[in-house]
């Protein structure tokens, strides 16, 4: 294989980690609007708290990676949850506005609360022998393989879930207009909480896979990468489940492609550049549209 | 047949004493009658009067004040989508239909409360039958349909969820004449069946020839009774909801 070829291959798989871990924290914000209309700010803090939680099961408890990952994912759900319960629920006819500004507060309570107890950042163990294979030039790691694998096989899970369920078309009718789901005999308090906790135990997933990518983990790693994930959804076009995942895999894709062709801190600087730019082109995302379909 | 008349066993649906409050000022001023099985009650009155506001109190959408007993049960501190467990299918104003869902879809979610999910497969059937549009757009979005085939959807899925007592909100606001006289058909042959029908109508000349008992509700109260005949008889009626 051709130099150019082997470093492009190199550069793909690395874009596809990226991707699926931003696709993975995505999809939370975009099915939380889907229901609620309401851009749901603490979930970036929602997936550090998911690292978090993998730090602990792996550290405190001794787990290996499968016990880990569920009960990083059970944890998160459960967080995710309480913080619909406890702050949106009593904001539900509230204006959009004050709902925004608690989720605002949520993500600075849950930083906050984490640095509290863990002021010092944190080394998640290697839960997952490295292997690298070097094929052709190009180094495949097994833990990126696995990274990109498991995010994939949850958005299949997801998508059928949301596609092809009762509770999927629950979710999607109230995505459309709650007012008259009761009358379909849908318990709505019930969907809406289960929306949060999969969104939620999804940002668990990716904590998790986060922190065994990038090890070091501290109470502000959430933002950064919530916002980009927040992007990605509305790249996707907001609501839309289908496009969270695309735009987190554009993002993924334009970063690493930054990162290849220009110094390394010209990369968000270029990558938002270009995102915006197509949110000027396509204002709805791209598989967004204005009423026809959400989530 | 009049309410007096009945005995307790036969009534189905019984209001009591119902008031409503939007933003503080009262839309419903103690409103009270009954539905006993098996009949056709119409609400009839003018925009504004309190009959989508009647409705939404029955089936838990809004609280209010007063009592609504069905069959036996007390429904004020039952949430909404238990009610429809219970027994009551409401064919909202406007028609409620999920414009992102398909029509197979839009029929699949009024089965959520059923527990003899072996029988909904004949359901669908039974559907797909009195509305055999609805058959060949069963993959359309709900939202593509026109309004007389979302009205049909509307009260499909209404026959999905299996109630015993159906609510029905205005099914002829917006439709032909020709789809007018079908719906109102379809209400009869659902009645016919088995299924209590409580229909709140602007359409009062048919409302009243289908209506077994009829209520005039103006602005909040309930002014006249009586079966459907002797309200499309009545002056009063006559003057106001019949052009005279
Ligand atoms: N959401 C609301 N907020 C404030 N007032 C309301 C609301 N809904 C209804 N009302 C008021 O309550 C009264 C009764 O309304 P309701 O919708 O029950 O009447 P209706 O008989 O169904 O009228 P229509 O025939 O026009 O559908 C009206 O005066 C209306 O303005
Ligand atoms: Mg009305």
């Amino acid at each position: 294989m051709s130099e150019g070829i082997i470093y492009w291959l190199q550069q793909t798989l690395n874009a596809l980690q990226l991707g699926s871990i931003y696709a993975l924290i995505a999809l939370g914000y975009t099915m939380v609007y889907g229901i609620l209309t309401m851009i749901n700010f603490a979930h970036g803090d929602v997936f550090m708290v998911g690292a978090f939680f993998c730090f602990l099961a792996a550290v405190y408890l001794g787990l290996p990676f499968v016990p880990t990952l569920l009960l990083t994912m059970l944890g998160a759900a459960l967080v995710g949850v309480m913080i619909e319960r406890l702050a949106y629920k009593p904001l539900r006819n509230a204006p959009r506005v004050s709902a925004i500004i608690t989720a605002l507060g949520v993500g600075i309570f849950l930083e906050n609360f984490t640095l509290a107890l863990a002021p010092y950042p944190k080394n998640i163990p290697a839960l997952l022998a490295n292997a690298t294979w070097n094929m052709g030039g190009v180094s495949i790691s097994s833990l990126q393989i696995i990274i990109i694998l498991l995010s994939l096989g949850l958005m299949f899970v997801l998508d059928y879930v949301v596609y092809r369920t009762p509770v999927g078309i629950a979710m999607r009718a109230i995505s459309w207009d709650k007012t008259y789901v009761p009358l379909m005999g849908v318990p709505l308090d019930l969907i809406i909480s289960v929306t949060f906790a999969i969104g939620a135990g999804l940002a668990g997933a990716a904590g998790t896979m986060y922190g065994l990518a990038y090890p070091v983990i501290d109470p502000y790693m959430g933002i950064m990468v919530g916002w980009k994930a927040f992007i990605s959804a509305v790249v996707g076009g907001i609501g839309n489940i289908r496009g969270a995942m695309i735009g987190a895999f554009i993002l993924g894709g334009v970063e690493i492609m930054v990162a290849a062709f220009f110094p390394s801190t010209y990369r968000d600087f270029v990558a938002f550049t270009l995102l915006m730019l197509l949110i000027v082109i396509r204002p709805y995302g791209i598989l967004g549209q204005p009423r026809t379909q959400k989530v | 047949m009049s309410a007096s008349m009945a005995g307790i066993e036969d009534i189905q649906l019984e209001v009591r004493d119902l008031e409503v409050h939007y933003d503080g000022i009262r839309a419903l001023h103690g409103v009270s009658f009954t539905v006993l099985k098996g009949e056709i009650v119409t609400l009839i009155g003018a925009n504004g009067a309190g009959k989508t506001s009647i409705l939404r109190a029955i089936s838990g959408l809004m609280p209010y004040g007063g009592s609504v007993v069905f069959e036996g049960q007390s429904l004020k501190r039952i949430s909404a989508h238990r009610i429809v467990g219970l027994g009551i299918a409401h064919v909202p104003e406007g028609r409620g239909i999920f414009g992102n869902l398909t029509v197979q879809e839009n029929l699949r979610l009024a089965t959520w409360q059923r527990a003899d999910k072996g029988e909904i497969a004949a359901d669908y059937d039974r559907v797909f039958a009195i509305f055999p549009r609805l058959l060949e757009r069963q993959h359309q979005l709900g939202g593509t349909l026109s309004g007389g085939e979302q009205q049909m959807l509307a009260v499909g899925r209404a026959l999905m969820s299996r109630g015993r007592l159906l609510l029905l909100d205005e099914p002829s606001m917006g439709l032909s004449p020709r789809l007018v006289q079908e719906i109102f058909r379809v209400v009869e042959d659902i009645n016919r069946s088995g299924t209590t029908v409580l229909l709140v109508e602007q359409n009062a000349n048919r409302a009243l020839r289908i209506a077994s008992r009829a209520y005039v509700l103006e602005t909040g109260n309930i002014t006249l009774s009586g079966t459907g005949r002797e309200l499309l008889g009545d002056p009063r009626v006559k003057e106001a909801y019949l052009g005279g």
